[in-house]
């Protein structure tokens, strides 16, 4: 059973956001993921990521396919809409929501599975399409549902857990999300929430299609020696290329005077992302310099993390429709029936 | 068996000729103006388009069929043949009917084995007069066609001064060609003038039977049904025979949900990678609250089956439109069939069943198209309209749609703020009403709205669920809430005849046909009730009528009798009350195929055949 209500005890020294929320009322159901799963980590930083956003719960549509990775929408925000698909098509109902309703904030959590394998492809084409989400990929190389068979992110020479070694080459999704053209592309650790919590609220911010790649180890099937997904390994390995603060627009006056050797870059809404302790030569919103960075640290074995690129130009589906400011879903049948005049004068077009 | 109007002498007004050219050479511009000419001078007549899965070189056909009596249907008898393309001449001139004439281009000779001397060659040099009177390769095969509609029309009796009239609308915008054009239709119409003895005996004449219709594909009102029930998400991936109903909703988009100042657009479209990707888009789109809808065919249907599953299980309304053609698999793609009644009645794995509309020509697809939103978001469920190749990539004639300004769409069962705000605790799945229709939220609309939707087992509360009492609580109310739509579905069209024992039974584009051998049957003395199924679930009117009848002869066009087999299941029908008259071949039916099935099954004698004066056309029929 994933339905497990929570008890709905208080502190009274909770802090409230702007909304007059607490934590809490960004909570969810109580997770049934095993134990110290990487993904837990990641639905904690969501729910702060949005308490401190002041997002009304409501106006938030959680969306996920299939596998471990699906059943978190149901453990943040309850009073958010979810939607729990089927495997590996959550970007097309994404797409779809998104094209009914453009006002509500989407986010996206999806799996190595169910994003590299089931649903490359529709994965791949959310991004061209460039639907204003936010992408979660809680990325562990394996697929626990079913016990442990190796995923399509999972290392060469990565073992299972029976100590089998992966031969099949990687999919990568930070290369592939860079390639394809997504305009928000940042990879986190689950273990790492003080880096994961400001790319999560720019990913819930940025205008367009956000992608986060979270190494998230399974800590089941996948968190053992030989595995590079573990929590160990991940540690070792992890470079933060490109530490960011995220700075929401209600607080741009105060940022604006921190001092220091940083890269700010203004967001479509006027919050700013702040890279800090950036190479002298990395440009985050040049795609070819991300690439070449990402490349040339991964092929040194090191599991890249941060903020790799954004485009702040903030334009999305709706913008290369032009679609109406109001969303189709709130259209009245008058708004959008031509109505019997057109009718008339159409029939003598087809004598 | 031969249709016995054929011997009949005045052939005015009620023949089919058909024209075989080469595809990608522009014969369908000078096709299309034949067929709207003869529409114009207030004649009914139907186009059947015989094309190849191929964008240029390989052999296509365009069939016309006139009627004084406004029979629609195919006829597989042709009086006339304008053989173009000389890779299909010995077909082409072994179709041709006894009596009947061939035209061709005889700038170059016929192969003498093709000769026959029971039918008249009428050769004109089309070719020669094009390359004597225009210029380059191109414009030279563009004329031929319309020359060769210039010699129709002198050997059929056209009015040429509506086809002058046709020409200058259709190139008001290139008034240079106008010319060239009249030039050719000239060339034709001198050459026939002159060389035979024009008209035929098959010819037309004015009328005035046309003048409350128009020529319209089904794709296309499908597509305007869409537009005017307020659908604002179209997702697709392009497949034949469906491709151009999107094309159609876009054109008529742009036209009429477009801001003349600000371009801003009231419509979504989305080209999907794939059919899975489209369905999904579709649900997304009705989960979050706005009418959507995706054409495509059997094969998207395939694709698309997990994810009816899951709109039918999380009650997700969403609108298919399947333009069936030949399968399985890749099958005949440009030929049509109604070989997906089964898939789509039961589409998807486990315990599904889904209301399905079955429009019989291109009006009926219009209304139809617009009644499929309604019952989507009544019943909030995948609701499938099932059209098909011929219904919906062909002219048919039919009455001028028109609009009731006072059409109320019917949203179902949404939940609006303030009802939220009202109610104590919401419940998605909740019988509240006792009709198997639960209420329904959308997304940003009120926190007290908020629920998980899931494909998973989930209970009435909306909450997950592996127990066993819980999950079938859910299932069992969705069979209640679907079977009740058995009553409001479009009801079956049905024609009662005096002293009828018998009846034809059948659906969808079968339609024409059918009627027109119920009155064939007739005229050869056996009167037989008609009934045209148009919606699933079956409405017990179709139990009754089956059980009124010694026999049901079930038309259909698919090899495995599909309409059948669902009556036999859905309806627990006596079978042996049922006999099939299948036709799967991917032409349009004819009714003469389907006279000579009853009567052959009958056993019936000539001498009982033989026929009466024409009755007149019954009327009554329920449509």
């Amino acid at each position: 059973m994933t339905y497990i209500a929570k008890p709905a005890v208080r502190h009274p020294s909770l802090r409230t956001n702007d909304l007059g929320l607490d934590m809490r009322d960004y909570e969810g159901t109580i997770s049934t993921l095993c134990a110290g799963c990487g993904h837990d980590s990641v639905t904690a930083a969501v729910i702060q990521a949005f308490y401190e956003l002041s997002i009304p719960p409501h106006r938030i549509a959680k969306m996920s396919g299939i596998g471990c990775s699906a059943k978190t929408p149901a453990y943040f925000v309850n009073e958010a809409h979810g939607f729990n698909g089927v495997h590996g098509r959550m970007p097309a109902l994404a797409t779809g929501a998104n094209a009914a309703n453009k006002d509500l904030y989407y986010i996206g959590i999806s799996g190595d599975g169910d994003s590299l394998s089931i649903g490359l492809g529709q994965f791949c084409h959310a991004i061209r399409r460039n639907v204003n989400m936010l992408y979660v990929l809680e990325n562990n190389g394996v697929y626990g549902l079913t016990k442990g068979q190796f995923s399509a992110s999972a290392d060469v020479g990565s073992r299972s857990k029976r100590g089998v070694p992966n031969k099949s080459e990687p999919i990568d999704p930070v290369a592939l999300a860079l390639t394809l053209g997504a305009t928000f592309v940042a990879r986190g650790f689950s273990g790492d929430k003080q880096q994961l919590l400001p790319l999560l609220k720019a990913g819930l911010m940025h205008k367009g299609f956000a992608f986060i790649d979270v190494i998230s180890p399974c800590v089941t099937f996948n968190d053992h020696v030989g595995s590079t997904k573990s929590y160990l390994y991940t540690r070792h390995h992890g470079h933060e290329l490109v530490p960011v603060d995220f700075v929401p627009i209600r607080s741009e006056i105060s940022a604006s005077y921190e001092k220091g050797s940083r890269t700010s870059i203004t967001m479509h809404d006027g919050s700013m992302v702040r890279f800090r302790k950036v190479p002298e030569d990395y440009d985050p919103t040049d795609r070819l310099s991300a690439y070449e960075h990402y490349r040339s640290l991964q092929n040194r074995g090191e599991v890249v993390t941060g903020l790799l690129y954004l485009d702040p130009g903030g334009e999305d589906m709706h913008d290369d429709n032009a679609t109406t400011p109001t969303p189709l879903a709130e259209l009245s049948h008058e708004d959008l029936c031509p109505g019997s005049e057109q009718m008339d004068a159409l029939m003598e077009e087809f004598r | 068996m031969s249709d016995p109007r054929l011997e009949q002498a005045d052939r005015t007004n009620d023949f089919a000729f058909k024209i075989g050219t080469v595809n990608g050479t522009g014969s369908a511009s000078a096709n299309g103006l034949i067929m709207q000419a003869i529409f114009r001078m207030g004649i009914p007549c139907t186009g059947k388009n015989v094309f190849p899965s191929n964008i240029q070189g390989l052999p296509t056909w365009y069939e016309i069929r006139v009627s004084h009596e406004g029979y629609s249907a195919r006829t597989p008898e042709f009086d006339l043949i304008v053989a173009m393309n000389p890779a299909t001449y010995e077909r082409d001139i072994a179709e041709v009917r006894p009596g009947g004439y061939l035209l061709h281009d005889s700038s170059w000779p016929m192969a003498k084995e093709f000769l026959r001397d029971d039918i008249t060659f009428l050769g004109v040099p089309l070719g020669e007069m094009c390359v004597r009177e225009f210029k380059g390769a191109r414009v030279r095969i563009l004329m031929k066609n319309i020359a060769y509609a210039g010699a129709l029309a002198a050997l059929l009796s056209m009015d040429l001064d509506v086809i002058r009239g046709m020409i200058q609308e259709k190139f008001a915008a290139k008034p240079k060609l106008i010319g060239s054009n009249y030039k050719a239709i000239e060339l034709g119409y001198d050459y026939a003038m002159e060389h035979f003895d024009c008209p035929l005996p098959i010819r037309l004449e004015t009328m005035d039977a046309t003048s409350d219709h128009v020529l319209m594909d089904g794709n296309t009102s499908a597509a305007l049904g869409c537009v005017y029930a307020g659908a604002t998400v179209g997702a697709w991936y392009p497949i034949t025979p469906s491709t151009s109903l999107m094309d159609a909703f876009k054109r008529f988009c742009e036209r009429f949900r477009k801001d003349k100042e600000t371009g801003e657009r009231s419509f979504f479209i989305a080209q999907a990678e794939d059919e899975l990707a489209a369905a999904g888009v579709v649900i997304g789109a009705g989960w979050a609250g706005a009418r959507a809808f995706t054409p495509t065919s059997g094969p998207g249907i395939s694709l698309m089956s997990e994810f009816i599953g899951l709109a039918y299980y999380a009650e997700i309304p969403a609108v298919f439109v399947d333009v069936q053609r030949v399968g399985p698999s890749t099958g005949m793609p440009t030929r049509t069939q109604q070989g997906d009644i089964a898939a789509v009645a039961y589409a998807s794995h486990g315990d599904t069943k889904h209301i399905a509309l079955f429009p019989a020509n291109p009006e009926e697809s219009f209304h139809m198209a617009v009644e499929a939103f309604d019952l989507a978001e009544r019943f909030q469920t995948p609701v499938f309209l099932v059209q098909d190749l011929d219904i919906g990539m062909n002219d048919w004639m039919i009455p001028k749609l028109s609009w009731d300004d006072g059409f109320v769409p019917d949203r179902g069962k949404v939940l609006g703020a303030e009802e939220l705000e009202k109610i104590e605790k919401f419940y998605r799945y909740m019988d509240v009403d006792g009709d198997g229709i639960p209420y329904r939220s959308l997304p940003g609309v009120h926190p007290k709205g908020a629920y998980f939707t899931r494909g998973s087992g989930h209970t009435s509360r909306g909450t997950y669920t592996e127990d066993a009492d819980e999950y079938t609580e859910v299932m069992d109310r969705l069979r209640t809430k679907i079977d009740s739509a058995a009553g409001e579905v479009p009801a079956p069209a049905v024609q009662m005849r005096d002293g009828a024992t018998m009846s034809l039974v059948t659906i969808g584009s079968c339609d024409g046909a059918v009627r027109e051998a119920a009155d064939l049957l007739e005229r050869q003395g056996l009167p037989v009730n008609f009934l045209r199924v148009r919606g699933f679930p079956f409405d017990t009117l179709v139990r009754e009528f089956l059980d009124a009848h010694e026999l049901n002869f079930v038309v259909e066009q698919n090899r495995d009798a599909q309409l059948r087999r669902l009556m036999v299941t859905e309806t627990e029908v006596d079978p042996a009350r049922l006999h099939s008259v299948l036709d799967y071949g991917g032409f349009p039916l004819s009714a003469a195929f389907v006279a000579g099935e009853v009567n052959e099954h009958l056993g019936r004698a000539p001498e009982e055949m033989k026929v009466r004066p024409a009755a007149e056309r019954p009327e009554g029929a329920v449509a």
